[in-house]
């Protein structure tokens, strides 16, 4: 399958402020391919330019150089803003600025509404996407008495209620309990592997890029790692250089190979940890 | 500060619940209006039987309809006392007392106090029974017809619900500035006046700050799910009228030709 969003060596800097002084690069000569239908994960400390990244591919941002390209639509035209954001649904990281409505459905609806979509094709996909979230059952309930979680979900619905092929997530988890956060990430798997919805992921949680298919890491607002989760958390000291953390698993099997422990390097999660470590002991 | 609510509304299956909000406000107004037709107590006493039917189907507890008089308790309390001592016509009723009440004073304060509260619980029957989005929605379909003198009908809506959306986010916010200010030795409580207010502007200060860094991150939202504002907008929930609302819009009208004639009829009686 193609590429639905193509950074062609994109450069960004956010408006200087009173005192005009230039700011620096926020994102620096980037290319970038997204597939389509694949879960791509972005990595990167604070500042590292990761969200000013999500926020160029749905004409938010404007690169000051180069060009982002939606489904071949260019975001730097002003009359394709609106079918860019029909093709590119956006999920912030605080739950309470996103929802617009006093009850959950009629946040739903918010969206197909603005696109005009017939009241009782709006009703369909707003039970469809409640569903798909697993929140239908709160579907009249106020968003203020649900839990961060829940309105996260109820936030990432109103973006299926748009239909739009890809969605990109800036920081979804970042205000939510371990609860929370494996309730949204469990949503988006889904929404990836069984509705085939693109997905792009900007964290700086290393247990949530692990799930993707894809990771790319950024710095300094360049890309300095890009490919797949093994690949990427394999190269520990890399990570670890630019201020992130490892999984845990990970730094453990760098912990044990140092000490001249033969065990692989690539280990992701806890199961695989276990798996090996016991087949080590097994074999001696 | 999940528990509270956003308005008064009191959740239910009653047929007021059911009516069509737009004839629900319309409804109202005519009530309120012709409350203040009435001229004398076989009026207000068919307004009052009317209204008490409402509340019965209305399915909202007694206690609570009256619990919305409490705020107004002291308007209507001036409101009678002021009547009976100032209408100086009619029989004295305690001749012999330096009290100088007459009957005519006694029945205006009477007739003026179950006026109010006629109003009152009226109206809070109609906020009972409706939830602000549905009254929002209403009232923007009510005022539409306004469009043709450029008058933009739906900002105001869309502004009327995002404050009802956003009275419970910054309730919780004042509760967290408030406990950071206090934790940081800031007196809230004691003082004068003057004091007190002087110690509000260490919360007012970052509220205002947060609610503009949310409103920027509000908008950037809506723009990203495609708002641009009420043109070629569509609405999931339809507004359609029923037999109901022309049952009640029926029984409002009796009413109405009722008040004519009783008001005709006992003109006499004050």
């Amino acid at each position: 399958m193609g590429n639905i969003i193509e950074f062609d060596n994109v450069s960004f800097r956010y408006e200087a402020d009173i005192e005009g002084e230039m700011l620096p690069l926020a994102v620096d000569s980037v290319s970038l391919g997204i597939e389509q239908g694949s879960f791509v994960a972005v990595l990167g400390h604070n500042g590292s330019g990761k969200s000013t990244l999500a926020k160029l591919t749905n004409a938010i941002n404007i690169p000051e150089s180069g060009k982002v390209t939606v489904d071949g639509m260019d975001t730097s035209d002003e009359k394709l803003t609106d079918a860019i954001r029909r093709t590119v649904g956006m999920v912030f990281q605080n739950p309470d600025n996103q929802i617009v409505a006093t009850i959950v459905e009629d946040d739903v609806a918010f969206g197909p509404e603005n696109l005009g979509v017939p009241p009782a094709e709006i009703r369909q996909r707003v039970d469809d996407a409640l569903k798909a979230v697993n929140m239908f059952e709160f579907r009249k309930s106020e968003p203020h008495k649900l839990s961060g979680g829940q309105k996260q979900r109820v936030a990432i619905a109103g973006v299926i209620a748009m239909q739009t092929s890809c969605i990109v997530l800036d920081e979804p988890t970042a205000m939510l309990d371990p609860n929370g956060r494996r309730e949204v990430i469990a949503t988006i798997k889904k929404l990836n592997k069984e509705m085939g919805i693109t997905v792009i992921l900007v964290t700086h949680f290393m247990d949530e890029a692990v799930q993707a298919d894809r990771v790319v890491v950024m710095d300094k607002g360049r890309i300095i790692m890009d490919g797949t989760p093994r690949e990427v958390f394999s190269e520990s000291d890399r990570l670890i250089a630019v201020g992130l953390d490892v999984p845990q698993a990970t730094q453990l099997a760098a912990a044990l190979i140092k000490k001249g422990v033969q065990i692989s390097s690539d280990l992701l999660d806890e199961n695989e940890c276990i798996d090996a470590v016991c087949e080590l002991l097994r074999s001696k | 500060m999940k528990g509270i609510a956003i308005g008064q509304y009191y959740p239910g299956k009653s047929l007021l619940h059911k009516m069509d909000p737009r004839v629900k406000i319309l409804l109202t107004l005519v009530f309120v209006f012709l409350i203040f037709f009435c001229k004398n107590f076989w009026a207000l006493g068919l307004m009052g039987s009317f209204l008490l039917i409402g509340m019965l189907i209305s399915g909202v507890p007694f206690k609570m309809l009256i619990r919305s008089l409490r705020a107004i308790l002291f308007i209507v309390l001036i409101t009678a006392v002021l009547n009976l001592f100032y209408v100086t016509d009619g029989n004295v009723l305690f001749p012999n007392t330096f009290i100088k009440i007459t009957d005519k004073g006694l029945y205006t304060a009477i007739f003026m106090t179950v006026r109010i509260a006629c109003l009152i619980i009226g109206s809070s029957l109609m906020t009972f029974t409706t939830t602000p989005t549905m009254l929002t929605d209403a009232i923007e379909r009510l005022l539409s017809p306004l469009k043709i003198f450029k008058i933009q009908v739906h900002t105001l809506a869309m502004m009327m619900t995002l404050a009802l959306r956003f009275i419970p986010t910054l309730m919780e916010e004042i509760e967290k500035i408030m406990n950071a200010q206090k934790a940081r030795g800031a007196d809230l409580e004691s003082g004068n006046i003057i004091d007190r207010a002087k110690a509000l502007v260490p919360i007012l200060v970052p509220l205002f700050v947060s609610s503009f860094r949310r409103a920027y991150e509000l908008a950037f939202a809506m723009e990203c799910r495609c708002y641009t504002g009420g043109n070629g907008r569509t609405r999931m929930k339809q507004m359609k009228l029923s037999w109901l609302d022309l049952l009640f819009g029926f029984a409002m009208t009796s009413i109405l030709a009722g008040v004519i004639l009783l008001n005709h009829y006992f003109a006499h009686l004050i």
